[in-house]
């Protein structure tokens, strides 16, 4: 059972968008905290620190977390993704990013990478969702600038090109 | 803001957490999903020296049926709970209820024996515990004890729970042959409710549970009212809640609320009864 002391720092190792990382915490640091100032990764932006704002928002073993809500030392051995995997490869964005983009989903940007790791988590275990699902995980995120409008057909227009390249694969393999 | 300094202790068995608690008594918290808890740390309402972190002791995420109870570990997150294929079965009001706590990103997290544990008086798991007759199973080195939810919760964010104790599960009655309504009203969908009503529709008469409103959740049993009976009941029942004025709303929207949704959840759970 190892107890790590509060004024020391502890070494924290997992896995970071596909690669292994390493940093050293105090037991108080938060995740968020860790993968800026740490990791320098600060894609992840931090708002509110209670948890309200999800502008914070990774996913850790696949599911969606607010960084702000979790502690370096808890994840630990995880799998942990943020806004900075999203893209394929340098200079190329996602599809959905790529729908953000078209359709003025972001105005500041401050919300955003949040939102992304939630809508992208959503759309792998709902490629269809109607319009009332996606308002209500959107509720767990604020923004500011856009009237959530823009967002919305951003994401609806990125579940229908998803659905339909995952169709074409399908018949691919046929 | 950040939290305060505090040893972090990953335990790996329940007797190892156990221990640890029995040690440092009132200067430990226990952590599993970290929803609430973790809120208060940044904030620094909670300022423990030591924080015993749950969620790797294995087995401690099941959800199981035991004599007619389901079962919930104190590792059961609520993303898990509400999954589960057989909650709309077994716990309707649960299914109903669950939707409505946070967001899909904290729930994702949060755990449903956290829930009760840090007592928050909106909160929709301690109202369908106290609803349901639920309990609360504790455990510390010493012994193991079960209390009822209604004796557990003692008030605001207080519970019956000694500093070496920790919340082991919590049970949930399977009562079949009821129907169930519910309803909240907050500012936004998954903020704190500004008042919640669970009702449940049996063969003797109906109950009816408020959260949002006192300090913490409260159950009235009735026969089967109607008409301006039922009116005169819901009334008196929110003016008995001792509603208070704040920020988010007046009292006496709140007592408008109790009688409103609290008909509206009773009709509900009628229509729904086997």
């Amino acid at each position: 059972m190892p107890r790590l002391t509060a004024t020391q720092r502890h070494v924290v190792r997992f896995r970071l968008n596909g690669r292994s990382v390493e940093g050293t915490a105090e037991p108080r640091m938060q995740l968020a905290d860790f993968l800026r100032h740490e990791l320098g990764a600060t894609g992840t932006h931090v708002g509110c620190e209670h948890g309200v704002c999800g502008a914070c928002t990774v996913t850790v073993d696949g599911m969606l977390a607010r960084s702000c809500l979790t502690l370096a030392v808890q994840v630990d051995g995880c799998d942990v993704r943020t806004v900075e995997g999203l893209a394929p490869e340098q200079g190329r964005l996602s599809i959905l990013q790529a729908a953000f983009r078209r359709h003025h989903g972001l105005q500041c940007g401050f919300c955003t990478p949040g939102i992304l790791m939630s809508l992208d988590r959503y759309l792998r275990s709902n490629p269809s969702p109607t319009e009332g699902q996606l308002r209500e995980l959107l509720s767990g995120h604020l923004c500011r600038c856009t009237g959530y409008t823009p967002i919305i057909r951003a994401a609806m227009e990125a579940a229908a090109m998803l659905a339909s390249a995952t169709q074409q694969e399908d018949h691919a393999h046929v | 803001m950040k939290p305060a300094a505090f040893d972090y202790v990953r335990a790996d068995t329940f007797d190892e957490a156990l221990a640890t608690l029995a040690a440092e008594g009132g200067d430990a918290r226990v952590i599993a999903g970290g929803q609430s808890l973790m809120a208060m740390l940044n904030m620094r309402l909670a300022r423990p020296k030591v924080l015993v972190d749950i969620m790797r002791i294995g087995d401690l995420d099941r959800i199981s049926e035991e004599r007619g109870r389901i079962v919930v570990g104190a590792g059961v997150r609520q993303a898990k709970l509400l999954a589960w294929s057989e909650l709309a079965a077994k716990l309707p009001l649960v299914a109903l209820a669950l939707p409505w706590t946070g967001h899909e990103q904290t729930r994702s997290r949060g755990t449903i024996c956290g829930s009760v544990a840090h007592a928050d008086p909106s909160a929709e798991t301690p109202l369908c515990l106290i609803a349901l007759d639920g309990e609360v199973h504790l455990r510390s080195a010493r012994r193991q004890r079960v209390v009822a939810a209604k004796d557990y919760i003692t008030g605001m964010m207080s519970t019956a729970r000694q500093d070496d104790e920790m919340i082991e599960a919590v049970s949930f009655p399977i009562r079949a042959g009821s129907g169930y309504g519910f309803r909240e009203v907050a500012r936004r969908h998954g903020d704190f409710a500004i008042a919640a009503c669970a009702a449940i529709a049996g063969a003797n008469g109906i109950r009816l549970a408020v959260a949002g409103v006192a300090d913490k959740p409260e159950a009235r049993d009735w026969p089967d009212l109607d008409g301006s009976a039922l009116d005169d009941a819901l009334n008196a029942f929110a003016y008995e809640l001792d509603a208070r004025d704040d920020i988010h709303a007046t009292a006496r929207y709140r007592r408008d609320l109790v009688r409103q949704i609290g008909r509206e959840v009773i009709m509900e759970a009628r229509r729904c009864r086997a």
